[in-house]
């Protein structure tokens, strides 16, 4: 139940600026590949065009190939909705749906889409989306309360299995943890190396102690000024990223002697 | 906000807590501000001279109280200054004429609120809640005066009328306005389109409401001849003024919505108008709801539109496309304007007042109600 | 090329999308068009008075001798209205934003809002039952003590039925649109202002005179534009109050006619040659409040452009 994603020269654009140029990457299936660098380098700008969540920003577009197992989501007559539907996203922030209970959050991606599912059949969902999110002990007495009612990390887990309920190829997270306190981010990490028997996951973070914890690769993004275009810097193994990287640039930001 | 920084400001001697720790020794800081007592004082000394000069011109409640208070506001400015300075002599007077001006807007709510509750009150019956002025002639109303029976003749037509036709104009206008603001705040962005939009909700905003009138006769005239008075031209004309208040309060609360929630029902592959239906909306119903609610209110209490497009009926019409119809406005308009009997007034007057107390009742509930529904919809929250 | 696996059922459930999309705009236009039709049809309707013979228009002189006399009836009703309306509404504006207690102020707004929750024919029965009777005895003593001013020239009413009863009225129902824009106004005022004229040793008047008012102006006017418009639109309260006659310069006696109560009184009766008379003296008022509004619009816009505070 997952796909490898390969980005092909790919150019992103805000109508006519070039945020993020010429984007060479392979992400094998079942892996978790980080993206590391600093503020306005592109990389989140990036991890939105791989399930084409930056068209819905006015002016957003692309050039160039993202392939999901060889297919690819730029090709005209491909609907964007299919494309979110096998990859989905967890955004910096956690946003349940205000309006709905714990368990209609995680029905979400289900029942917005008015798709017929038995009452057993969405009882299983839940308790099985919910334990994939490590969250079902906590919440399984009040399925039926708002999900804004729970801690931030419990929201952010939740908003973790309402993408797994949807039964997604590729897990995309935008820096999961970032609005998060210490033991609540240790959760989400013990949770990424769970997902990835199942999903192929990107996760994209400031905490470099995080991608080294959590991914197989790492990418380094920079920039090489401001109002430059974003680069893909490096592309490597986590760990040779972190011990033994080729590019300078990339070693004076994992050491910390910028950004 | 800026209250606090204000409230804080000490207004006299008095009010600087630790300076004066025995009390007994004069404060250098409150050397030459007038003591405590003087506000109270200066009004004690108003009142007396106020009902003084009332009673030179034959005493009345109103002359007293304008009086008193021309004499308060006088004479404390002048004694401020005089003790503390022209800068505080004028800011004394900025004050009590800033309370003065709200005291005195304050006059006609009291004075409109009272009226319609005291000459509105006896007229409420059964009868007059149940029966319309199907039948009742200027000899009926005659009759009961010189008898002192009770007034005959109701507003139950009046009621019918006003609910179907706002029932009609709500039809109308909520899905348009609602649709509209979603266009501007999800689809129109800030185009072209969308910024002409907008700024014709602003000028539809400003039209008269009879010229709303007119134009809903005018439309109906061209289509169905020049005859053509009755509910529902009625519900178009109010409609052209709910319109821009549904869009407006709409949109409003269309842009409140965090752009997450869009974001993440996208991400998990659902199209943007099962996002806006599914989420973007219930998340910002009770502000539309309520927004919609204050619209009603507000087309509720027209009378101008209603006059020049259903005409005037004394029977109870339930069919807004046909034939004439009365609301409680346009009720009340005519009671007073051509009382049934032009010889007996009063019976109309106080048909009329009790109409105006049904009225103001309904559009009280509408306001608070829209208080409430905004409270009742809300996200649900807490843990 | 291989067939894109992401584009099978790719097309299925857009239908919803371009439905919804389609309603919206749809919608959308249809508030354009119906503006564009007011114009038009009110244009259509009125067109045979503009070619009609003179003397069968009321008055027997023609359009144009027949809307002036009741423009500037409408315009003194307005005026008079604003006079009383801005003053008071300023001020209490400043009131709930800086002078009442905190906690009270949002209480003491909401009040001041309910005034324009009454609707305008209870102020119209009001006026006509209350209010116009009240003064009565007033401007019998404006007649005899000023009475040289041509404005309070006598004898006065003794019905009270006059137009300066009509604009006290209408101040009354524009009074909380200058409100709640003035102290929306008011309320955002940067505080850094207010705070650094307090730390000059201002009082609070001279604070509100430096630092509130300067900020505010441009507000204000838009406020006291918008309430004007309403004014000039506003039929019930004149058509009830005022005891109606030819144009004449004392606001005391009965006299004088407002655009919109000339038709609310006139057009259940008229037909003809009249009606398009009634419909166009309508258009004249909708694009004298038109102007008015925009006047308006304009120095918001302009306002939000300069404050930099969004």
């Amino acid at each position: 139940m997952s796909k490898r994603i390969d980005v092909k020269d790919l150019n992103v654009y805000y109508t006519n600026f070039l945020a993020v140029e010429d984007v060479n990457i392979e992400i094998e299936a079942k892996s978790v590949t980080a993206f590391i660098g600093p503020s306005g380098c592109g990389k989140s700008t990036f991890l939105r065009t791989l399930n084409r969540m930056h068209e819905v920003i006015p002016g957003g577009r692309v050039e160039g190939e993202v392939l999901l197992d060889g297919d690819n989501l730029y090709e005209s007559g491909v609907d964007p909705v299919t494309v979110r539907s096998q990859i989905g996203m967890v955004f910096q922030r956690p946003n349940p749906f205000p309006t709905m209970s714990i368990r209609d959050n995680v029905l979400a991606g289900v029942k917005l889409n008015s798709k017929k599912i038995s009452r057993s059949d969405a009882e299983d969902l839940v308790e099985k989306s919910l334990r994939g999110a490590n969250l079902w002990n906590e919440v399984k007495d009040r399925l039926d309360k708002p999900g804004s009612g729970l801690s931030g990390g419990q929201q952010q887990r939740l908003c973790i299995a309402r993408t797994i309920a949807v039964k997604p190829q590729v897990i995309l997270m935008d820096e999961p943890c970032s609005a998060l306190d210490p033991i609540s981010t240790l959760a989400i990490e013990d949770l990424i190396n769970e997902l990835k028997n199942e999903f192929t996951v990107v996760i994209v973070t400031h905490n470099m102690q995080q991608a080294a914890r959590v991914s197989d690769k790492t990418a380094f993004f920079n920039i090489a000024g401001t109002g430059k275009p974003g680069k893909l810097i490096e592309y490597a193994e986590t760990a040779t990223i972190f011990s033994n990287p080729t590019v300078k640039a990339t070693e004076d930001y994992v050491s910390g002697r910028f950004g | 906000m800026s209250a606090v920084t204000t409230r804080n400001l000490p207004k006299n001697s008095s009010r600087k807590p630790g300076l004066t720790p025995n009390g007994r020794k004069r404060n250098s800081l409150s050397k030459g501000h007038l003591p405590r007592w003087a506000t109270p004082g200066i009004a004690a000394g108003s009142l007396i001279l106020g009902a003084a000069a009332s009673t030179l011109g034959g005493f009345s409640v109103v002359t007293f109280a304008i009086f008193t208070a021309i004499i308060f506001v006088v004479a404390s400015a002048i004694i401020t200054t005089v003790v503390e300075g022209s800068r505080r002599g004028k800011n004394a007077l900025a004050t009590h004429l800033v309370y003065a001006a709200f005291l005195l807007a304050l006059i006609p709510l009291v004075s409109v609120l009272f009226t319609v509750l005291q000459k509105g009150l006896p007229g409420i019956n059964m009868h007059f809640l149940f029966h319309s002025m199907n039948g009742v002639t200027g000899a009926i109303d005659n009759a009961s005066v010189e008898n002192g029976t009770p007034v005959l003749g109701g507003a139950y037509h009046a009621v019918v009328g006003t609910l179907l036709i706002t029932m009609w104009s709500t039809l109308i206008s909520v899905p348009v306005g609602m649709l509209t603001a979603i266009y501007l705040v999800e689809y129109g962005k800030n185009g072209p389109l969308a910024r002409a939009i907008t700024f014709f909700v602003d000028v539809m905003t400003g039209i008269p409401s009879i010229v709303a009138g007119l134009f809903a006769t005018a439309l109906f005239a061209v289509i169905m001849g020049p005859t053509a008075r009755m509910g529902i031209v009625a519900a178009v004309a109010l409609s052209v003024l709910m319109i821009p208040t549904v869009v407006r309060s709409t949109e409003e609360m269309l842009k409140i919505v965090p752009n997450e929630l869009r974001e993440a029902a996208y991400a998990l592959g659902v199209r943007k108008w099962r996002t806006i239906a599914k989420v973007v909306i219930p998340t910002a119903i009770s502000g539309i709801a309520s927004g919609v609610t204050l619209a009603i209110a507000r087309v509720i209490g027209e009378t101008a539109p209603i006059l020049v497009t259903a005409g005037l009926a004394n029977n109870i019409n339930v069919n807004v496309f046909g034939n004439w119809m009365a609301t409680l406005p346009t009720f009340i308009y005519y009671q007073i304007l051509t009382p049934t009997s032009p010889t007996n007034v009063d019976p109309s007057i106080q048909r009329a007042w009790a109409a105006a107390l049904l009225l103001i009742l309904m559009v009280m509930v509408l306001n608070l109600g829209a208080r409430l529904v905004a409270s009742l919809f809300a996200p649900k929250k807490g843990r | 090329m291989t067939t894109n696996a992401l584009r099978r059922n790719g097309s299925k459930g857009q239908v919803g999308d371009k439905v919804f999309s389609g309603a919206a705009l749809g919608a959308g236009i249809l508030i354009l068009v119906t503006l564009l039709a007011v114009a038009v049809f009110l244009l259509i309707q009125a067109l045979p008075i503009f070619s009609a013979d003179p003397e069968l228009v009321s008055g027997g002189e023609g359009f144009a001798t027949y809307i002036f006399p009741i423009v500037i009836g409408t315009v003194i009703a307005a005026a008079i209205a604003l006079v009383i309306a801005t003053p008071v509404g300023i001020a209490v504006a400043l009131f709930i934003s800086h002078y009442a207690p905190r906690r009270l102020a949002a209480g003491l707004g909401y009040v001041i809002d309910l005034l324009a929750a009454i609707p305008s024919v209870i102020y119209g029965a009001w006026g006509y039952l209350v209010l116009a009777p009240a003064l009565v005895p007033i401007y019998a003593w404006l007649a005899e003590n000023l009475g040289f001013i041509p404005i309070f020239e006598g004898p006065a009413s003794q019905t009270g039925k006059t137009i300066f009863t009509a604009g006290i009225v209408l101040a009354v129902m524009v009074l909380p649109i200058i409100t709640s824009l003035s102290r929306e106004i008011f309320l955002q005022t940067p505080k850094l202002h207010e705070e650094a004229a307090l730390a000059l040793g201002a009082t609070r008047w001279e604070m509100i005179v430096m630092s509130v008012i300067p900020f505010a102006r441009p507000g204000i006017i838009s406020a006291v534009m918008l309430g004007l418009g309403r004014a000039l639109g506003e039929t019930m309260a004149v058509a009830l109050v005022l005891s109606t006659g030819a144009l004449i310069p004392s606001l005391i006696k009965s006299g004088n006619q407002t655009i919109a109560a000339e038709i609310a009184l006139n057009f259940p009766e008229a037909f003809g040659l009249r009606l398009s008379e009634l419909i166009a003296a309508g258009l004249v008022l909708f694009v004298i409040t038109l102007v008015v509004n925009l006047i308006a619009r304009a120095i918001i816009a302009r306002h939000k452009e300069f404050s930099g505070a969004n």
